[in-house]
């Protein structure tokens, strides 16, 4: 196990990288505490994978460092750095049986077979496929497949580091849960640091301690799930988590105050001289729907989800959605909105304004 | 829903029968047919039951060409089966050079049998050929006309230079097939470049391997243009394999019955080594555990 720590890092995928935008992974500096599970969370292309690649050396970075422990691995091959990772779709070895799939890594590196026997039967155990051992990898289904390279990834003790690159993707629902809760289990009994790519959020904020969001080749925030939720510091990691994600409406910002189109939102901090383009983000979660309070809105669609009904709106010409609980009533004549004024957020050119205590 | 019968179906079917008649049946009855019957001239034939059989299973002279044409197969196919899959390993895997190399490999698969048997031929003449008289002038004793290793030395190296490229195309196309996930699984797993072989790219290039000895041992079994044209089957009877020898009887001796007895015993050997083959490369496909 190890503190890994990337410094001044950056990847490009061209011989040549001119401006900015050639870069898949834009310069970044980050310790991943020893021990700690994160996420890497981001929409498809945005540098998650290639961030993983980086760190397990399948790639070399354009430029930066790399560390585990403060020992500079840059140039050292996946082989020497000693770390496992689990890819998005399962590689087995066709030819072989499961039990020699699960014990191939720990064979490489000569261990002796009682001790290979062992931690291949306890994590047959974890996966749930001891009855399966003696079978041909060849032949199975994707999902048994993808346990098995799971299993792979976690039977050696001794990583550095575990690195799973949207490792459930194949698999069936109910099973995807009892996995991520079999990793969860894994890394609180061994305390391994865990790095867990994904671009599904519920994936991402159940498994981790500090999810790293991810956006345009750029680390836009690093959090706890509730940091991410409640003060998103870029616009994207207010719209990409939360379901419907944060809502932005293009504001006039000063002290207190918010102003669209002439009305005003009073603000729960105080905010002087914002250039660019301002915007106000509230969660749906913060906003409720009155008949005589707050600001006129026009409710297009109300969607019964279950456990809380969500509410389409049209507010000042700019679609917004509003949750509110089940047991609420929402009925015709309410055509206002509130917001909750210490749930708004300020962003200029898209990153968060901490602004002033009011 | 209910099945419509109409036998005028048969009628589409009837262009592939003639077809396959024309191509096919009829020849191979033409040659049953001389098979069992002897002839003095002049289109008379007189039946001979089974004798050309049991002629033919009982000369020196199949059984001893059948013996060559097994170890001349067995040969072709121990060298360019290794060596195309070595070469298909070492080939770029992108860009420019591989495109380069493809091209360069396919070349020889273009030049016509007979080219090949003069080229080398030629090539390996001691009085003008490069091969011939540098080994000459290197005090290396080579005469392919002369001596028998030199003339099987000769044949089989003119036929892994032919075909290797067959069987270094297929594994190569075996082995772009592989994803890349596989080389880091493999990398992460710490497998040493021999598992990584073992386990993932032999696996995969099964299939097309199976293919590859399939042709090789088809197209070698029936080999008859190169080595006629470069040692005309000798020296002696040395390098004179099946097809020759059917040859020299046919059309040399005008034997027609036994030669004809000769072909579709023949042409059985080769039907069922094929479908040993291709039994084999089924079942291989299946097999899973238990």
């Amino acid at each position: 196990m190890a503190k890994i720590t990337l410094s001044n890092l950056a990847h490009s995928y061209l011989p040549n990288p001119a401006s900015e935008d050639d870069f898949a992974l834009k310069e970044l500096n980050h310790d991943w505490q020893d021990g700690a599970a994160y996420a890497l969370l981001g929409s498809s292309g945005c540098g998650k994978s290639t961030l993983l690649n980086i760190i397990s050396g399948l790639l070399r970075p354009s430029q930066g460092r790399i560390l585990f422990d403060g020992q500079d691995v840059t140039d050292a091959p996946t082989a020497e750095r000693n770390i496992a990772q689990v890819f998005q779709f399962p590689v087995v070895y066709d030819t072989m049986t499961v039990r020699d799939n699960l014990a191939f890594p720990l064979r490489n590196r000569g261990r002796d077979e009682g001790y290979v026997a062992e931690r291949v039967q306890e994590i047959a155990h974890m996966i749930g496929m001891e009855h399966m051992l003696d079978r041909k990898a060849r032949g199975l289904t994707a999902d048994a497949k993808q346990k098995i390279s799971l299993g792979r990834g976690m039977v050696r003790k001794d990583v550095n580091a575990l690195l799973f690159d949207e490792p459930l993707t194949v698999i069936d629902p109910h099973m995807k849960w009892e996995l991520r809760t079999q990793l969860k289990k894994l890394h609180h009994d061994f305390g391994h640091t865990m790095i867990y790519v994904t671009h599904d959020q519920t994936e991402a904020l159940t498994f981790a301690d500090k999810v790293v969001v991810m956006y345009d080749g750029r680390v836009v925030q690093i959090g706890t799930p509730e940091e991410l939720f409640e003060r998103p510091e870029h616009t994207f990691v207010g719209y990409f988590i939360g379901s419907p994600g944060m809502n932005l409406i293009p504001a006039t910002v000063d002290g207190t105050t918010a102003r669209i189109e002439g009305a005003e939102i009073p603000l729960g901090r105080g905010y002087k001289g914002l250039s660019g383009k301002v915007e106000i983000g509230v969660r749906p979660e913060f906003a409720r729907l009155s008949q005589s309070e707050g600001l006129p809105v026009t409710v297009r669609r109300i969607e019964d989800v279950g456990r809380h009904k969500i509410i389409r709106a049209e507010f000042f010409g700019r679609d917004i959605n509003i949750i509110a609980r089940e047991e609420d009533a929402v009925s015709a004549d309410m055509n206002r909105v509130i917001f909750d004024a210490d749930h708004i957020n300020v962003y200029a050119d898209d990153w968060r304004v901490a602004g002033e205590a009011a | 829903m209910e099945k419509t019968v109409n036998q005028k179906a048969w009628f589409l079917v009837i262009p592939m029968l003639i077809l396959v008649a024309f191509s096919a049946v009829i020849p191979l009855m033409t040659v049953v047919n001389y098979s069992v019957q002897d002839t003095f001239g002049n289109n008379q034939f007189f039946w001979a039951g089974l004798e050309w059989f049991d002629e033919m299973l009982h000369s020196d002279r199949m059984w001893d060409a059948l013996g060559r044409q097994i170890i001349f197969s067995a040969i072709i196919l121990a060298i360019e089966v290794p060596l195309g899959i070595f070469v298909a390993l070492n080939m770029p895997k992108k860009g420019f050079w591989s495109s380069l190399c493809l091209v360069l490999m396919a070349l020889p698969l273009l030049v016509p049998w007979n080219v090949v048997g003069t080229i080398w031929q030629i090539f390996g003449r001691v009085d003008i050929g490069l091969l011939g008289h540098t080994l000459e002038a290197m005090g290396i004793d080579y005469n392919y006309t002369s001596d028998v290793l030199d003339a099987w030395v000769t044949v089989i190296v003119m036929d892994v230079w032919h075909w290797t490229s067959l069987v270094a195309l297929l594994a190569y196309a075996g082995l772009q097939s592989i994803p890349d996930a596989y080389y880091q699984a493999a990398k992460i797993d710490q497998a040493s470049r021999w598992k990584v072989f073992r386990y993932i790219e032999l696996p995969k290039m099964q299939g097309v391997l199976m293919i590859a000895i399939l042709l090789r041992f088809m197209d070698s079994f029936m080999i008859y243009t190169e080595p006629f044209v470069v040692t005309g089957g000798g020296p002696g009877n040395a390098t004179t394999f099946l097809s020759i020898d059917l040859v020299k009887m046919a059309i040399g001796q005008f034997d027609l019955g036994p030669a004809a007895a000769f072909s579709i015993m023949y042409f059985l050997v080769i039907l069922l080594i094929s479908w040993v083959f291709y039994t084999v490369m089924t079942n291989l496909d299946k097999r899973e555990g238990k």
